[in-house]
C-alpha cells in the first residue's frame, strides 16, 4: 500500500501506531506516543487525521471516543462529554473558533498508520 | 486608539464584537467585575436546567484583552485612565461605561441574612441552587418579570413558591388587569402562591442564623429558607457620579443619540445608560446602543432614538405578550377565564391603526401583529385577536420589524434569504444576527423561509431534511438496515452527531441487529459504544439490570465482591438498583463477565432505553396493597428491557393508591386498584416536574400489557429526538382523547402492527453485554490505547472520600 494522506511540511519523526485495519471507518482510536495522547479518526473516504485527545472543556482524554461527521462538507468530532464539535482538519471547535486542540501530521505506510509529535 | 471598556456584559459584548466586525484597529481593553467573561443573561435561568457556562458564555473577538474579575473603582477623566481595585490603572482615548444594573433590594429588615439572593448572575444562581438544598420554600419578592422568571427556578429547585407583588397585579408592566388575573390563574394552578397588594415587613432569622421566615405588613409570616430579591433594577452608575459626569435624578448615566455622555471621549451604553430619559432594560435596545456607540467610536453617525420595548416571552409554560401601547380609544377584547387565554388589542380613535396589544396564554397574535403596530390594521380587528393562529394571516411590510432585539428588518431577512441562498434559521442567525438573542422571533424566521419558497422546520440537522418520525417510517418501510443507505438515498453529506444515533436508535427499536455489528458501531454515542455511561473524568459506570428493585442476597454480594476487586465506588440509585463507578474502558469486559457469569444483564443505564420499572413493597408484604406490584414491574421490565427509544423511558408500580412507587412522574407508571390495574402515561421528574395523565383505568393485565405495548411504539414512531414522553403527549395534536383513539379503539388502523413491533422486541431480545463479551471483535475495541492494549489511561486517577474512590480532575488550562 502506499502513502494515502500525508502532510509532511510539519512532520518529524514518524512513529507507527497501529495497523490502517485496527481503524473503523468513522470511528476514532487512542494512541499513547511517548507520554502524549493522540486521537486517530478514519473518516469514511478512507482520510485519516489526528488530534490531540484531550478535550478542552472537560479536561478528560476522551476525543478519541466522539462520533465522527461532517460540518457544511468539513469532517468532525463531537466530543463525547458536551458534545462541542471540532474540525478534524484544523482541531478548531467549530461552535466556539476560541477554542482548539493541537492537530499532528499522519500517513500510512505500507498499511501501518503513522503520526508525528515533533 | 486606546479604547477602555468598563464592564464586560451583553451590552460590552456587543460593542466589541461590532467594532472587530468593522476592523477597529486600536487597542481594547475590557475590565469585567464578574469572574468570567460576558454570557448571555437573557437565558441565565437555562443554567439551572442543565446549561454551562460554556454554552452560555460569548466568544471574545481576537485581540480584544478581557481582564475578568478586575473592577474599575474610578476614572481620572483629566488624566484620562481608570484605576482597578487590582491596583493597576490603565490609560484611554476613549472610555465606554457598560456597567449595566444591579438588582434593587427594599431596604427591609433582615435583608443580609444568609438565604436572602438576587437574581442577576451565574453566582447569584449558583449561590440560590446550594441554598435550595435541604430547603422547603423560597419567596420571591417582585412579581415583575424577572420575579416570575426567579420563581420559575425556584420551583425548578423543588422549594414551595411564593411570590410577593407590591401592586395589584403580576408583571405591571406587561400585562393590564384582565391579564394579569388570567396568568395568576395560570400560575396558581402550578401550585405557587401569590400575593398581591402586598410587601415585606422583615425577614426574621432562625436559630442557625439563617433566613427562617418573611413577615408581611399585614403579620402573615410565611415560613421559607431562601428569599430572593427582584424589585427592579437600579442602573451602576456610581462610577460615572463619582467623576463629575452627568447623571439623571433616578440613576443613569445621561447620554445624547450617539450613546456620548456629558464627556465626549467617554460613551455608556446598555443598562446603565440614560438615553432620552429612559434606561432600557432589555437587551434588544442595549444591542441597539451598542452598535450606536461602535459607529460613533468608528466615526460613523448612527444613532439611538427609542426603541420598541415589545416583549414575549414564556414564563412557567404561559406564553405573555406585550407589544405597542398598553391604552388606546378603542380595543378589543378575548377573554377565556376557563381556557386561561386573555387577548387585547388598542386600536385609535378612528379604528384604523393598530396601536398595541396584550396577550396571555396564546401569544400567538404578537407574531403577527406586532410589525404592524403604528400602521392600517390588517384586518378586521375581531379577525386579528385570532391571527397567526390559522386566522388571518397579514402580508408584512418589508420594513417592519421581525426581530426586535437585533432590530432586523423583513426585508433585510428576506434579501438575506435570496442573496445568499440561506435554507435555515442558522444561516438567518449568521448573516442577520436576528434570532440570536431571545429566540422568540424564531417562528416568524421559520414563515420567512417558508414564503421564500424553503422547505423547512423538521429537518433534523444539516444531513436530513425529515423529523425524526419521517425517518422512522422510511425505514420501517422500506426495509432499511444501514445508515450509509439511509444517508445515501434520503440524506446528504456523511451525517453528524445529531442524526447518527438517531438512526442507530430507530434501527435498534425496530431490531435491526446488535447496536454494535458492522457499521451500526460507527454510529453510537460513546455510551452506547461502550455500553455504559462515560463520568466526568473519561471512566464509566456500570449498572446491572435489577428488575423491580428485588435482589437476592447472592447477588447482592456479586455486585460488592465486583466492586471491591476491580476498585469501584458503588452508590444505590434513585431508580433502585447499584451505579459501580469508576471503571476504565480496558476494565469493563472483564467487570461485565464477573457480572453475565452471576446472572446480571445490561441495565441500558446509557441508553435511550428503558431505564427501570421501579416498585413498592406492594400485596405481598404490604398490609395496604391490593396487588402484587412487585411482580408487575419485574414482568414489564423484562417485557421493555433493551427496547431503545427518543428518550429514556422510566416507569413504576405501586400497589396502592398510596403510590409510594412515584409511578406518576413517569414516562408510564401503574397504580394497582381493588379491580385492577390504572395507567398513567407522560409524567417526569427534573427541571420541568409533569405528573402523568391518567390514560385509562381498571385494566386486567393483558388489557394494561397490549395498552403499554401501544403506547410505547406509537411514542417511538412518531416522538421527535430527544422528546420525553411528557413533551411528546403535550405536543400531541389532540391530546390525550386522540391517543386513547389511536391505541384503545384503533382509529388509525395501525394497533396490529404496533403489536407486531413489540411481539418482535420482545421475541428477539437478547442481552447487549452478554453478545458482546462473547464477540473478540467487538471486545478488541475495549481498550484505552490501540498501541498499547494493557496500557491504563494515565490521566486517570482518583484520591478516596468517605472511604471510597473519587475522580482527581486535570486543572484546566485551555480555553480562556
Ligand atoms: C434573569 C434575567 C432574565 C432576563 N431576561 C430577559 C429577556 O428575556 N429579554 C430581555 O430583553 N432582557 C432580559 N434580561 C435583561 C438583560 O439581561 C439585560 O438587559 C442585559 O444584560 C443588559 O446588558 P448590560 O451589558 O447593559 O448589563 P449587564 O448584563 O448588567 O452587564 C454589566 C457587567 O458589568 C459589570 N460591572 C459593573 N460595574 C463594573 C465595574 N466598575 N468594573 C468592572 N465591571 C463592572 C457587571 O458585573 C456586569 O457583569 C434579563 C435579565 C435577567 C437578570
Ligand atoms: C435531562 C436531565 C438528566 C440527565 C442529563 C440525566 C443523566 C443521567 C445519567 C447520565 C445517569 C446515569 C448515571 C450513571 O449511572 O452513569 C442518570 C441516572 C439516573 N437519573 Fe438522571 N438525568 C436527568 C434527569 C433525571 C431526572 C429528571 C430524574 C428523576 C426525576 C433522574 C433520575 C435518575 C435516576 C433514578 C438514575 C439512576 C438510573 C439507574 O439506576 O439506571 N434523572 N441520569
Ligand atoms: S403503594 Fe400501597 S402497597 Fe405499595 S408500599 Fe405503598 S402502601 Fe404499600
Ligand atoms: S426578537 Fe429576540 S432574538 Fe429576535
Amino acid at each position: 500500500m502506499t502513502v494515502l494522506d500525508a502532510t509532511p511540511a510539519l512532520a518529524g519523526h514518524w512513529t507507527p501506531v497501529c495497523a490502517y485495519t485496527d481503524l473503523l471507518p468513522e470511528r476514532g482510536a487512542a494512541v499513547l506516543v511517548g507520554d502524549r495522547q493522540v486521537a486517530v479518526f478514519r473518516a469514511f473516504d478512507g482520510a485519516l487525521y489526528a488530534l490531540g485527545n484531550l478535550d478542552p472543556f472537560s479536561g478528560a482524554q476522551v476525543m478519541s471516543r466522539g462520533i465522527v461527521g461532517t460540518r457544511n462538507g468539513e469532517p468532525t468530532v463531537a466530543s463525547p462529554m458536551h458534545k462541542q464539535v471540532f474540525s478534524l482538519i484544523s482541531g478548531v471547535c467549530v461552535d466556539n473558533p476560541r477554542v482548539a486542540v493541537p492537530t499532528y501530521p499522519i500517513r500510512v505506510t505500507d498499511g501501518t498508520v503513522e503520526v508525528s509529535v515533533a | 486608539m486606546r479604547l477602555v471598556v468598563v464592564g464586560h456584559g451583553p451590552a460590552a459584548h456587543r460593542l466589541i464584537e461590532t467594532l472587530a466586525g468593522r476592523g477597529f484597529s486600536g487597542t481594547v481593553t475590557v475590565f469585567g467585575e464578574e469572574p468570567r467573561p460576558a454570557y448571555d443573561r437573557v437565558a441565565l435561568t437555562s443554567y439551572l436546567s442543565g446549561k454551562s457556562v460554556e454554552d452560555l458564555t460569548y466568544p471574545v473577538p481576537d485581540g480584544v484583552t478581557v481582564r475578568t474579575g478586575v473592577r474599575v473603582t474610578a476614572i481620572d477623566r483629566a488624566r484620562r485612565v481608570v484605576t482597578t481595585d487590582a491596583g493597576d490603572s490603565e490609560p484611554y482615548d476613549v472610555l465606554v461605561l457598560a456597567t449595566g444594573s444591579a438588582p434593587f433590594v427594599p431596604p427591609v429588615p433582615g435583608r443580609d441574612l444568609p438565604g436572602c439572593f438576587v437574581y442577576r448572575t451565574i453566582d447569584d444562581l449558583d449561590a440560590i441552587r446550594e441554598a435550595s438544598r435541604g430547603a422547603r420554600a423560597g419567596v420571591v419578592v417582585g412579581g415583575g418579570l424577572l420575579g416570575l422568571e426567579a420563581a420559575d427556578a425556584l420551583r425548578g429547585l423543588g422549594l414551595d413558591t411564593h411570590v410577593i407583588e407590591m401592586s395589584g397585579r403580576l408583571m405591571p408592566r406587561q400585562v393590564d388587569e384582565g391579564g394579569g388575573s388570567v396568568l395568576r390563574g395560570h400560575i396558581e394552578a402550578l401550585g405557587l402562591t401569590i400575593h398581591t397588594d402586598a410587601g415585606v415587613r422583615s425577614i426574621e432569622a432562625g436559630q442557625d442564623g439563617r433566613v427562617a421566615s418573611l413577615v408581611k405588613p399585614d403579620g402573615e409570616t410565611i415560613g421559607a429558607q431562601v428569599v430572593v430579591f427582584s424589585a427592579g433594577i437600579r442602573p451602576r452608575d456610581e462610577l460615572a457620579r463619582d467623576c463629575g459626569l452627568e447623571v439623571g435624578e433616578r440613576g443613569g448615566v445621561v447620554v445624547d443619540e450617539g450613546m456620548r455622555t456629558s464627556d465626549e471621549r467617554v460613551y455608556a451604553i446598555g443598562e446603565c445608560a440614560l438615553a432620552g430619559g429612559v434606561v432600557y432594560g432589555l437587551v434588544g435596545p442595549c444591542n441597539t446602543q451598542a452598535e450606536v456607540a461602535a459607529e460613533r467610536i468608528m466615526d460613523g453617525d448612527a444613532s439611538f432614538t427609542g426603541a420598541d420595548m415589545s416583549t414575549k416571552l414564556k414564563l412557567l409554560g404561559v406564553e405573555v405578550a406585550q407589544f405597542g401601547a398598553m391604552s388606546g380609544a378603542l380595543d378589543v377584547t378575548y377573554m377565556d377565564p376557563v381556557g386561561g387565554v386573555y387577548k387585547r388589542l388598542f386600536i385609535s380613535d378612528d379604528a384604523k391603526t393598530l396601536l398595541g396589544g396584550v396577550c396571555v396564554g396564546d401569544a400567538a397574535p404578537y407574531d403577527a401583529l406586532r410589525p404592524f403596530v403604528g400602521r392600517p390594521l390588517p384586518g378586521a380587528p375581531s379577525d386579528l385577536l385570532f391571527a397567526g393562529a390559522g386566522g388571518a394571516s397579514a402580508e408584512l411590510p418589508d420594513d417592519a420589524q421581525v426581530c426586535s432585539c437585533n432590530n432586523v428588518t423583513k426585508g433585510r431577512i428576506c434579501a438575506a434569504i435570496a442573496d445568499k441562498g440561506l435554507t435555515d434559521v442558522g444561516g438567518i442567525k449568521d448573516c442577520t444576527r436576528a434570532g440570536t438573542t431571545c429566540g422568540s422571533c424564531v417562528p416568524m424566521l421559520k414563515q420567512l423561509l417558508v414564503k421564500s419558497g424553503v422547505d423547512v422546520g423538521k429537518a433534523l440537522c444539516e444531513h436530513f431534511s425529515h423529523s425524526r418520525a419521517e425517518l422512522f417510517d422510511i425505514v420501517n418501510v422500506r426495509g432499511i438496515t444501514t445508515f450509509s443507505q439511509l444517508i445515501a438515498e434520503h440524506g446528504t453529506g456523511r451525517g453528524c452527531d445529531i442524526c447518527k444515533p438517531v438512526v442507530a436508535s430507530i434501527l435498534a427499536s425496530l431490531g435491526r441487529g446488535h447496536i454494535l455489528d458492522g457499521e451500526q458501531a460507527a454510529l453510537q454515542d460513546t455510551n452506547d459504544q461502550f455500553l455504559a455511561n462515560i463520568q466526568k473524568n473519561g471512566t464509566y459506570s456500570v449498572v446491572p439490570r435489577i428488575p423491580g428493585g428485588e435482589i437476592t442476597p447472592d447477588k447482592l454480594i456479586v455486585i460488592g465482591e465486583v466492586a471491591r476487586d476491580f476498585g469501584l465506588y458503588t452508590k444505590i440509585t434513585g431508580a433502585q438498583r447499584i451505579d459501580l463507578l469508576g471503571a476504565r474502558v480496558e476494565q469493563l469486559p472483564a467487570i461485565w463477565r464477573r457480572l453475565v457469569d452471576a446472572g446480571f444483564e445490561s441495565g441500558h443505564a446509557y441508553g435511550k432505553a428503558l431505564r427501570t420499572v421501579k416498585s413498592c413493597v406492594g400485596s405481598t408484604w404490604c398490609r395496604y396493597g391490593v396487588q402484587d406490584s412487585v411482580g408487575m414491574a419485574i414482568a414489564l421490565e423484562l417485557r421493555y428491557r433493551g427496547l431503545r427509544s427518543p428518550h429514556k423511558l422510566k416507569s413504576a408500580v405501586s400497589g396502592c393508591a398510596r403510590e409510594c412507587a412515584e409511578a406518576r412522574s413517569k414516562d408510564f407508571g401503574i397504580i394497582a386498584t381493588e379491580q385492577g390495574w390504572n395507567l398513567y402515561v407522560g409524567g417526569n421528574g427534573g427541571f420541568k416536574p409533569r405528573h402523568a395523565d391518567l390514560l385509562a383505568s381498571d385494566l386486567s393485565t393483558d388489557d394494561l400489557v397490549r395498552t403499554i405495548d401501544r403506547f410505547l411504539m406509537f411514542y417511538i414512531r412518531t416522538a421527535d429526538r430527544l422528546q420525553r414522553t411528557a413533551a411528546w403527549l403535550e405536543n400531541l395534536d389532540g391530546g390525550l382523547d386522540y391517543l386513547r383513539e389511536v391505541i384503545m379503539e384503533d382509529s388509525l388502523g395501525i394497533c396490529a402492527e404496533l403489536d407486531a413491533q413489540m411481539e418482535r422486541h420482545v421475541s428477539t431480545y437478547a442481552d447487549e453485554w452478554r453478545t458482546t463479551i462473547e464477540d473478540p471483535d467487538k471486545l478488541r475495541r475495549f481498550v484505552s490505547f490501540v498501541n498499547a492494549p494493557g496500557v491504563p489511561d494515565p490521566s486517570i486517577s482518583f484520591e478516596t472520600e468517605r472511604d471510597q474512590i473519587k475522580p482527581v480532575l486535570i486543572p484546566l488550562e485551555v480555553t480562556r
